[in-house]
């Protein structure tokens, strides 16, 4: 990971004073994730360029904030190499005194704008690099890396070599630089915890108030973290005295809420009290079912653990009362098992989940669902795809609404699958739209409603 | 001295007042675990075996556990006084639930000696009165034990013949595991006599005749013993000629019968009772009423002598009627025999009037094979290690006989359609019953040539959300490869993995013969090729010629044309090459490597190794030029320019290794295959066969098809030969020094559950891909590697692979195949070093 600082203030040499770094030595020292060497490969009177180069630990940094699709992620990645919040780390280490504007020797020059050109010659760039530094005053030239130039048709890949020139006070441009590596990189290598406000606003300090992606800035420097985001965007806007506080505008009622009121309004004229939410997820649906007393024995059940794990969180499980504890149980299951478990249920339902299952798998599932569990009532819930042309973006591109989604139904589709599920396990079968109805497409999401 | 003669498996109720001597006459007589005591429940759940109140949880528990020992087949004492009928009542109902015999022993000792005894014991505080009480409801107990359901009640008089009396054992009359055949089991005869003897005469049975030349006999010269499933009278031409035939050989030790449903109505019919006279029963009569008096005479005793089901061959073999499952081999109980002779009913009738039958065999999990008949089929199929061997001869189908060990079905056809069906023949077709959850999730231990395996209950619900959200139908899903251990860590300088190490590891196993096989640098695929889709059909149970998945038993291809298409070429190169005849098989397994890397890859190449090549191969240079600018003047960097200049080239050597596994496809444009396995077909599992047959197999396939199989090199080598180890390192040297991954090193035949079925050696650069490009700069530290869990999880892999391939080959239930595969993915979730 390299940064190079230029300057061609005469003398260019004075770079040393201002960065208390020498212009002859190489100075190394020891920081987190390895270690970081400043050294000068030009110094003359004209123009004096000083190095900063991160010698990282092998596998010192592990993105953990990646998910582990492929493990051996940890040992070969880009750590190494590409500028990242490892070398602001270290920017911020051994610049200390530099980033603060301080200077012993040539206190008049760190106070002014001199003529620089940094440079990072492999930059993990999510976004546009000019947008970031463009408004503070910097002339961005950001050139692509191809990512393999034996296969041009793979295209460029996810760094550039970013070149920044500008006359600007030196700890402006190293604050720059410092906030925005992470920034851009948008992989934080550790745990963001809310001391990093304070670092942010520090750095940021008489330019990011004004800059008009603070939001990006801050949602990124802080690891998504809403909770301190929403802390730093409000002390900054304290700071310039705007109401551009970003509050969340009342929204209408969401696709999912109504989705989860008209479900519980099928349940509840099922006269059903003992009810299965099947592939309950972080169990959005059974926190509406526990706050209705007539349903009296709930099981959630997901092939995740995760999301039973998330949904135990969101019920509090472990701190209900004993008697709303005894109406709950969350369980692993999987549709395409027969599970005994599931037997003896007055009603199940399958919001949103027939769309995860292969085509060639929903036999199965139909057989666990109808045929063995087989409860009085099963409600059915799936995207209408028809539907997707309202979705700006979506149609378009002739994506689906989610990634996992491994089909999206029109009408028909879904209404032909009804007709047979019901006459192979004798159901009758009923079907309504959730959403506003289009006249044309229907409603976003169908529901059918089996009966025994 | 008095015998008690009880069966070997049973529930024995010792019955008897206090002090009449229960717990010493257990002691003598059984095992210590066989005895469950009320007294020693009661200490259990309440820390005094005479704490009365705590009686109702101590019975609990007892019940409990004797209800566990008696699932496990194990003979269970419950030592209690058992004096009241409602105690009693349990024991039965117990012995019931797990369809063993309930025994009642008792010890009838008179009430002032068994007050003298309980009078020295300091421990026991109640009074006369509560033995009086007890001794008036043994009195009436005695009256009535033979009512309540006990299979026999063995009384001990007084205090000298419980004492003298031993315990003799007796074998339930359904075990014969001691005999171990060879047999013919043969199917449902129906009086078709004339075929009956064409069979025998085919399996190479001798008949003997009688004057009037009936047979009266058969033997076979090498031993065999014929087994018959039952229904042998009824509808046919010759039931009195069937029986004489059958009855004769059973006499002489030849034959072994099992009463079928039909034998049972008879024998009720000619002992004068009310029976409905329907499906061919009137033909019996009426033939045995102009049969000879002596037969007729002798048929009540043969058919009353007929035991419901036989456990043959150490328990390996089952018999029964209409076939039984698993909870019920070697039991003895109403229900029992009722589910041997008629089945498992559902209550319902169908259209013709005839029961539903459940179908109990596409359940059966067993590891016994059951053979039965009851339901006439047009041809025997195995499903789940049972099968039906009633082909109808009798409606003019076919006699068959299965042939056991072999499993070899013999048949001859009926001389004519003897009766009509009241339903026509079909082929049950396994219907699709599903996999059950309690099958699979939870902590299971599994039995596999490798020893036991356990799967821990977290990795089993890991690999539940792939196995149903990712993986092809579960039917498909036979077998998954196992992971691969490398070779010991090399202490050649400069290699992490070396040859040397991988051939001595195998020397020290004593193997004598290694297959060194290039390793290929692709994806791994796991073909499932069917001759059709009606062999798909009829094995798997899917309508299609054939899968192909991955290491993790996701779809290889999402887009289907592609897999078809690939199916289609190894089919044909199979047709080519004659392995379907050679083989005797509609389906092959074949587990290969699909070449490029990228053509499955290629989203990973791209995020992962291009985007560090890329990322790298920016900073490197860069870095290293401002570096060799300050060594220029004259700034001690020196080192560090050293260690970059190393950097660099170590980032170019990456980026090769990555590039030469990339090339272009277009549809099967420019995609190999390169098998290495040919792991199963029909019957048979190829695992444990020498590695030169399989590599000769897939050369013919390369042969039929050279431009889309690809070949693997090898070379085989003595690991014990400095030569033969010389040679191999220097192949090695040129595969990997060629751009190749490295290769593999396999026992050519299998070396047993404790060798490493193969040993991976892979190539100096090909290892910058796994460990970082520049891991060379760190080999003493990665030499520390720890290989021993990945090695454990290797083999214990590869036992559950060879389990599951050993029982598809047995044509066992697919939910135990399921199991294993099931656990084979499990175990993929144990956290291992994934660069190992």
């Amino acid at each position: 990971m390299l940064l190079t600082i230029t300057t061609t203030h005469r003398p260019a040499t004075d770079l040393g004073y201002l960065l208390v770094k020498h212009p002859d030595r190489l100075q190394s020292f020891e920081v987190s994730g390895g270690t970081a060497h400043v050294f000068y490969p030009e110094a003359t009177a004209d123009r004096c360029t000083a190095a900063l180069l991160l010698e990282a630990d092998p596998g010192a940094a592990r993105t953990s904030k990646q998910p582990d699709t492929f493990t051996l992620r940890q040992h070969v990645n880009d750590r190494p190499y590409a500028a990242s919040s490892l070398l602001a780390a270290a920017l911020g280490r051994v610049l200390r005194t530099a980033l603060r504007g301080d200077s012993r020797d040539r206190p008049a020059l760190a106070a002014g704008p001199i003529p620089l050109e940094l440079r990072i010659p492999a930059l993990r760039c999510k976004g546009d690099a000019a947008a970031f530094f463009g408004p503070l005053g910097w002339t961005v030239e950001a050139t692509p890396i191809p990512l393999d130039a034996a296969h041009p048709e793979w295209g460029a890949s996810r760094y550039v070599d970013l070149t920044l020139r500008g006359t600007l006070r030196l700890a402006d441009a190293l604050n720059h630089v410092y906030v925005l590596l992470p920034v851009l990189d948008d992989a934080k290598h550790y745990w963001v915890s809310s001391d990093e406000v304070e670092k942010l606003l520090r750095a940021g300090t008489g330019w990011l108030a004004e800059h008009p992606e603070k939001a990006v800035i801050a949602r990124r420097y802080l690891a998504h973290r809403t909770s301190l985001t929403n802390e730093a965007l409000s002390r900054l806007s304290e700071a310039v005295d705007t109401d551009s506080v970003i509050e969340p505008a009342p929204r209408p009622e969401s696709l999912a809420a109504l989705r989860r009121t008209a479900v519980v309004r099928q349940l509840a004229e099922a006269g059903a009290g003992r009810v299965l939410d099947l592939g309950c997820g972080p169990g959005a649906l059974l926190a509406e079912l526990m706050r209705d007393r007539r349903f009296t024995e709930i099981v959630g059940a997901d092939v995740s653990t995760v999301a039973l794990d998330m949904a135990a969180r969101r019920l509090r499980l472990d701190r209900l009362p004993e008697r709303q504890q005894a109406r709950i149980r969350l369980l692993q299951t999987a549709l395409t098992y027969r599970d005994d478990r599931l037997r003896g249920f007055d009603a199940a339902v399958l919001m949103e989940v027939i769309e995860h299952v292969d085509p060639p798998r929903l036999p199965a599932v139909a057989a666990s669902v109808f045929g063995h569990a087989a409860p009085a009532t099963v409600v059915v819930t799936t995207p209408n795809v028809e539907y997707n042309v309202r979705y700006p973006g979506l149609h378009e591109h002739g994506r689906l609404r989610h990634h996992d989604h491994r089909f999206e139904w029109d009408r028909a589709q879904f209404g032909a699958w009804c007709d047979e599920v019901a006459a192979r396990y004798g159901y009758t079968v009923t079907r309504h739209g959730i959403g506003e109805e289009d006249p044309e497409v229907g409603t976003s999401t169908q529901m059918a409603v089996f009966k025994k | 001295m008095t015998t008690v003669t009880i069966p070997d498996l049973c529930l024995v109720a010792l019955v008897g007042i206090s002090g009449s001597g229960k717990s010493t006459f257990a002691r003598r007589q059984f095992a210590p675990t066989q005895v469950l005591s009320s007294d020693a429940f009661r200490a259990l759940v309440a820390d005094d075996e005479n704490d009365q109140s705590a009686s109702a949880e101590a019975f609990d528990a007892l019940h409990y556990i004797a209800g566990k020992r008696l699932r496990a087949g194990r003979l269970t004492v419950v030592d209690a006084t058992n004096v009241q009928a409602h105690a009693r009542k349990a024991l039965v109902d117990l012995a019931r639930a797990h369809d063993v015999l309930p025994v009642a022993i008792v010890l009838d000792v008179p009430e002032s000696e068994c007050w003298a005894r309980t009078e020295l014991r300091p421990d026991r505080d109640f009074g006369r009165p509560v033995l009086s009480r007890q001794h008036r409801d043994l009195r009436r107990s005695l009256r009535s034990l033979g009512r309540e359901g006990f299979r026999q009640v063995h009384v001990l008089r007084d205090v000298a013949e419980v004492s003298s009396a031993v315990v003799a054992y007796q074998k339930l009359y359904n075990d014969k595991k001691d005999l171990t055949g060879p047999f013919d089991v043969i199917g449902d005869v129906h009086g078709c006599r004339e075929e009956l003897e064409l069979l025998l005469d085919r399996l190479g049975y001798l008949l003997s005749r009688d004057a009037a030349g009936r047979p009266v006999d058969a033997h076979h010269p090498d031993g065999r013993t014929a087994v018959f499933v039952g229904d042998l009278v009824d509808r046919g031409p010759d039931s009195p000629g069937v029986l004489r035939l059958v009855m004769g050989m059973v006499a002489a030790g030849h034959a072994l019968c099992v009463s079928g449903n039909h034998e049972a109505k008879l024998l009720r019919k000619l002992r004068g009772g009310t029976v409905r006279v329907a499906h061919g029963l009137q033909e019996t009569l009426d033939q045995l009423d102009a049969a000879d008096p002596s037969l007729v005479e002798a048929v009540p005793a043969f058919l009353d002598g007929l035991i419901s089901h036989y456990v043959l061959d150490g328990g390996r073999l089952v018999v029964a009627h209409a076939g039984l499952k698993e909870a019920y081999h070697g039991r003895a109980s109403g229900r029992v025999r009722s589910f041997a002779l008629y089945g498992d009913t559902t209550g319902e009738t169908d259209e013709f009037g005839l029961p539903v039958r459940y179908p109990w065999a596409e359940e059966y999990k067993g590891a016994a094979t059951v053979v039965y008949g009851h339901t006439p089929t047009p041809t025997a199929e195995w499903v789940n290690n049972t099968i039906c061997v009633d082909t109808g001869c009798v409606f003019g189908g076919s006699l068959t006989a299965l042939r056991y060990p072999s499993r070899e079905l013999v048949s001859v056809p009926a001389i004519r359609a003897h009766y009509e069906p009241v339903r026509p023949l079909v082929v049950a077709t396994p219907q699709e019953r599903g996999l059950d959850l309690a099958d699979v999730i939870g902590r299971r231990s599994l039995v596999t040539p490798a020893g036991r395996v356990t799967v821990a209950a977290e990795n089993a619900a890991a690999a539940l959300e792939v196995m149903s959200r990712f993986a092809v139908d579960p039917r498909w899903l036979v077998w998954l490869p196992p992971t691969m251990a490398p070779a010991s860590t090399s202490k050649v300088e400069g290699y992490l993995e070396h040859p040397v190490e991988a051939l001595a590891d195998y020397a020290a196993a004593g193997v004598p013969r290694v297959v060194c096989e290039e390793k290929h640098m692709g994806s791994r695929a796991v073909l499932v090729v069917c001759r059709s889709a009606a062999a798909g059909l009829r094995r798997f149970g899917l309508e299609a010629a054939g899968v192909i998945y991955t290491r993790t038993g996701r779809p290889f291809f999402a887009d289907l044309s592609l897999e078809t298409s690939i199916l289609d070429r190894v089919r044909a190169a199979a047709d080519a090459a004659g392995l379907w005849d050679e083989l005797g098989t509609d389906w092959l397994l074949l587990d290969a490597e699909l070449l490029p890397w990228s053509a499955k890859a290629e989203p990973l190449i791209r995020e992962q190794y291009a985007s560090v090549a890329a990322a790298a191969g920016a900073a490197l240079p860069a870095a290293h030029s401002v570096l060799s600018a300050a060594l220029q003047r004259g700034i001690d960097v020196a080192s560090l320019a050293a260690r970059f200049a190393g950097r660099v080239s170590s980032i170019e050597a990456f980026t090769d290794v990555y590039r030469r596994y990339c090339w272009p496809t277009d549809g099967l444009d420019g995609l190999r295959l390169a098998p290495f396995h040919v792991l199963a077909a029909d019957g048979a599992s190829y695992l444990r066969q020498d590695h030169e047959w399989h590599l000769a197999l897939v050369d013919r396939l390369v042969t039929a098809d050279p431009s889309l199989f690809a070949t693997t090199r090898r070379l085989v080598v003595d690991p014990a030969s400095p030569s033969d180890v010389a040679s191999a390192v220097r192949w090695w040297l040129e595969l990997t020094g060629a751009g190749g991954e490295g290769m593999v090193l396999k026992p050519a035949v299998d070396a047993g559950p404790r060798v490493q079925p193969a040993l991976k050696c892979r190539g100096r650069d090909y290892l910058r891909i796994i460990y970082g490009p520049d891991y060379l700069s760190r080999l003493d530290q990665l030499r520390g590697r720890g290989l021993q869990r990945k090695r454990n999880l290797a083999l214990r892999e590869h036992g559950l692979g060879l389990a599951a391939l050993d029982l598809l080959a047995a044509s066992g239930s697919g939910r135990a195949v399921h199991q294993l595969v099931f656990a084979l993915l499990a175990c993929e979730s144990e956290p291992v070093d994934p660069r190992l």
